[in-house]
């Protein structure tokens, strides 16, 4: 299944495209004004790109130096080369605990190792905590979105969704009630919960600690309780120095929801007394995308959404139609570096309108990378003989100036003289819901032949 | 200065008006202009489908049409950013290094390299400027409503200079229309929305015409305000600046 077709039928229901257009629009728009009160935000992205640049170039050593310090810190750091090796190690702590119940705050690395039907399948019940999360797993599909997980279900649609699962009355999608069983369904599962696992937005390596951003506060509460907390990171997550922290804050709840900072930014350096903190510190196919020098720059992403919320092509094609767990446009240059196949058409499911670059809080030319995908994927996968073809046959008319003027003048008096329904039917994408260009008597060659040449 | 005027091959085909006007302007501001008869195509269509490697001979003989110019200008800005930053992959000889710095859009031309107090254009309509995305972004032919900075447009700045015309305000500055060359039939249905999104912008806020530096946008967004008979048509903006009371294109 490729992108085209999951928009498409996204986008069979207008009026449900125009709302999800709007919608994230609105962020976008939150995001300009906030953005706008900082004079230095081109700097701050410069910079912020540039710590990101630097810590990708010394991975290594900074992996090393925060390993240490947060072991002398009391941290448990593990490593894991992959989403399996992952999932063990978490399952193996949780064993050596007895942990049949946990808590889990935002983490699009645990979707991306699919650890919850990992656990589940062992029998362990896992709670998404954050409340669109927890909606979408409900309704038993997957976030549509990395930073707004549920934006694509509407109140109405909620409602129902709690009538069945949290048995709340029909309330017509009433936010202020819907959000109130939400959080009392939640914080009895916070209160039972054996274990807390938490995602990562930023771990430093001067002073081995770790920071989770939210809204909600969800993150917060589940730790807070449970006597044993797992992070899940992604190596790129990682900064030198504390002073760096800031750059990143500032920068990140502006770009995601046009917030000055997130609600909750907690910062973790060592266990509570009698409770046991660990990290795992996850590779994935992070360390080949940072071997592949024209795509290294997708590392430096922070996770903020802001190039979903910008992409026009996003807005009308609905999350899920890019079938990856990161969807929008830094998820097309991400997904095809794990499985190129199967993600081929996600670097063609963009206008290349160049958006995404612009509003990046850490300036990935997002745009360049999804046309240097686009070299790599024609060459290395199949994809389309049929366009492969007539990308050949272009290249090769447009080097034969004489065949490209007779095909031109041919083209243009057959688009005059066939019957409509020769020219508009179903191999014409283009005239679907679309006029062809009126064909002119003459092309702009013919014309200046006849003015010009002939004249001077 | 010697002009080779570069003209997309589907302008030469589909709208020869813009074309023309494109060159009447650079006669009328007193430039020297040629039009080399074996130009076809920059390549863009292929290498933005994946297929670089496809195009790299209509590259070569887009710099061999056009080596002995001073400048090369074209009626799109998306054509030149091609020229511009992804002659990159061929042969990097010091005719192509030329090319790749001579190459400007008409706008670019107009504002930085020639005068254009004898214009005298009235256009006496309410236009909607759509910013295409590769001039925009691209090329920078202004701040693009993502960067935060002081707001300038070099195609704005030529407009303000037609008599009578009146811009209009969009809700959404610079979205993109959907066009993006085989985007718009491999991604049919996203594209025509947003084109039809686009359009219904300039219409909600009054526009009559709707202009831009890219020929393709607007034939995208022609194709759809033909198809679904809208009340307002496009013109490329060498069109309204060749636009005069006395002087009427040519087609």
């Amino acid at each position: 299944m490729s992108h085209p077709s999951e928009a498409q039928k996204f986008i069979k229901n207008e009026n449900r495209v125009n709302w999800h257009d709007e919608s994230l629009w609105h962020v976008r728009e939150k995001r300009d004004k906030a953005a706008n009160l900082f004079p230095e935000w081109e700097q701050l992205r410069e910079k912020a790109s540039q710590i990101k640049a630097h810590s990708l170039s010394r991975l290594d050593h900074y992996l090393e130096e925060f390993e240490k310090n947060a072991t002398a810190n009391g941290i448990k750091v593990h490593w894991a080369n992959d989403a399996i090796e992952h999932n063990e190690i978490v399952y193996n702590i949780f064993r050596e605990h007895g942990v049949k119940r946990i808590v889990k705050s935002k983490s699009m690395l645990t979707e991306e190792c699919h650890l919850n039907p990992f656990l589940e399948k062992h029998g362990v019940e896992v709670i998404d905590s954050d409340l669109g999360e927890r909606i979408v797993q409900l309704a038993k599909e997957t976030p549509s979105h990395i930073v707004l997980p549920a934006i694509h279900k509407k109140r109405m649609e909620i409602d129902e969704l709690f009538q069945k699962h949290l048995h709340t009355q029909p309330s017509n999608g009433d936010a202020i009630y819907l959000t109130a069983a939400a959080r009392e369904h939640l914080r009895q599962k916070f209160m039972k919960a054996d274990a807390a696992l938490t995602g990562v937005n930023f771990a430093i390596a001067e002073t081995g600690e770790f920071v989770v951003c939210t809204n909600e506060g969800n993150a917060d509460m589940g730790v807070h309780l449970a006597p044993l907390h797992i992070a899940s990171m992604g190596i790129e997550k990682m900064i030198p120095r504390y002073e760096d922290l800031g750059v990143f804050i500032r920068l990140l709840a502006r770009s995601a929801t046009g917030q000055q900072v997130t609600t909750y930014t907690s910062q973790f350096r060592k266990p509570r007394e009698g409770t046991e903190l660990h990290i795992i510190l996850v590779d994935n196919g992070r360390t080949v995308q940072l071997g592949r020098e024209k795509y290294r720059r997708s590392l430096h992403c922070i996770r903020c959404g802001a190039c979903m919320n910008t992409c026009p092509v996003y807005r009308r094609s609905g999350g899920h139609s890019y079938q990856s767990v990161v969807p929008g446009p830094i998820g097309s240059i991400l997904s095809p570096g794990i499985d190129m196949k199967k993600h081929a058409s996600l670097p063609f499911a963009s206008s290349l309108c160049g958006s995404c670059s612009d509003v990046c809080p850490v300036k990935i030319d997002i745009h360049q990378q999804l046309y240097a995908w686009r070299q790599d994927i024609t060459r290395e996968t199949n994809e389309e003989p049929s366009k492969k073809f007539s990308m050949k046959l272009a290249g090769w008319l447009f080097t034969h100036p004489n065949l490209y003027r007779k095909a031109g003048k041919f083209g243009r008096k057959a688009l005059k003289i066939l019957p409509r329904w020769m020219v508009y039917n179903s191999l014409n994408a283009w005239g679907k819901q679309r006029e062809l260009p009126e064909p002119p008597k003459q092309s702009f060659q013919e014309w200046y032949q006849q003015n010009r040449q002939k004249n001077g | 200065m010697h002009i080779g005027l570069f003209i997309p091959c589907y302008v030469d085909q589909f709208y020869p008006q813009a074309a023309i006007a494109t060159l009447e302007l650079l006669e009328k501001l007193g430039h020297q202009v040629s039009v080399p008869p074996d130009q076809t195509c920059c390549g863009q269509p292929m290498a933005n489908s994946g297929y670089e490697r496809y195009a790299r001979q209509t590259m070569e003989l887009f710099v061999e049409n056009f080596a002995e110019y001073d400048y090369v200008v074209a009626p799109s800005g998306s054509c030149v950013y091609h020229v511009r930053k992804h002659y990159d992959t061929i042969e990097q000889t010091s005719e192509v290094l030329k090319i790749r710095e001579k190459t400007l859009d008409i706008c670019e031309f107009l504002v930085n390299h020639s005068t254009t107090d004898s214009l005298k254009s009235s256009f006496p309509y309410k236009v909607g400027l759509h910013q295409s995305c590769h001039g925009q972004r691209g090329l920078r032919f202004a701040k693009s409503s993502e960067v935060v900075g002081e707001p300038f447009s070099i195609v704005r700045q030529l407009l303000d200079k037609v008599e009578g015309i009146e811009l209009i305000d969009l809700q959404r500055a610079d979205e993109c229309c959907g066009f993006g060359g085989t985007f718009a039939v491999a991604e049919e249905a996203v594209s025509v929305k947003m084109g039809k999104d686009r359009i219904q912008d300039h219409i909600l806020n009054g526009a009559q015409v709707i202009t831009g530096t890219d020929m393709s946008c607007l034939m995208h967004m022609e194709g759809i305000i033909r198809r679904r008979k809208l009340p307002l048509r496009v013109m490329h903006i060498c069109e309204i600046l060749n636009h005069s009371e006395q002087h009427e294109p040519s087609i």
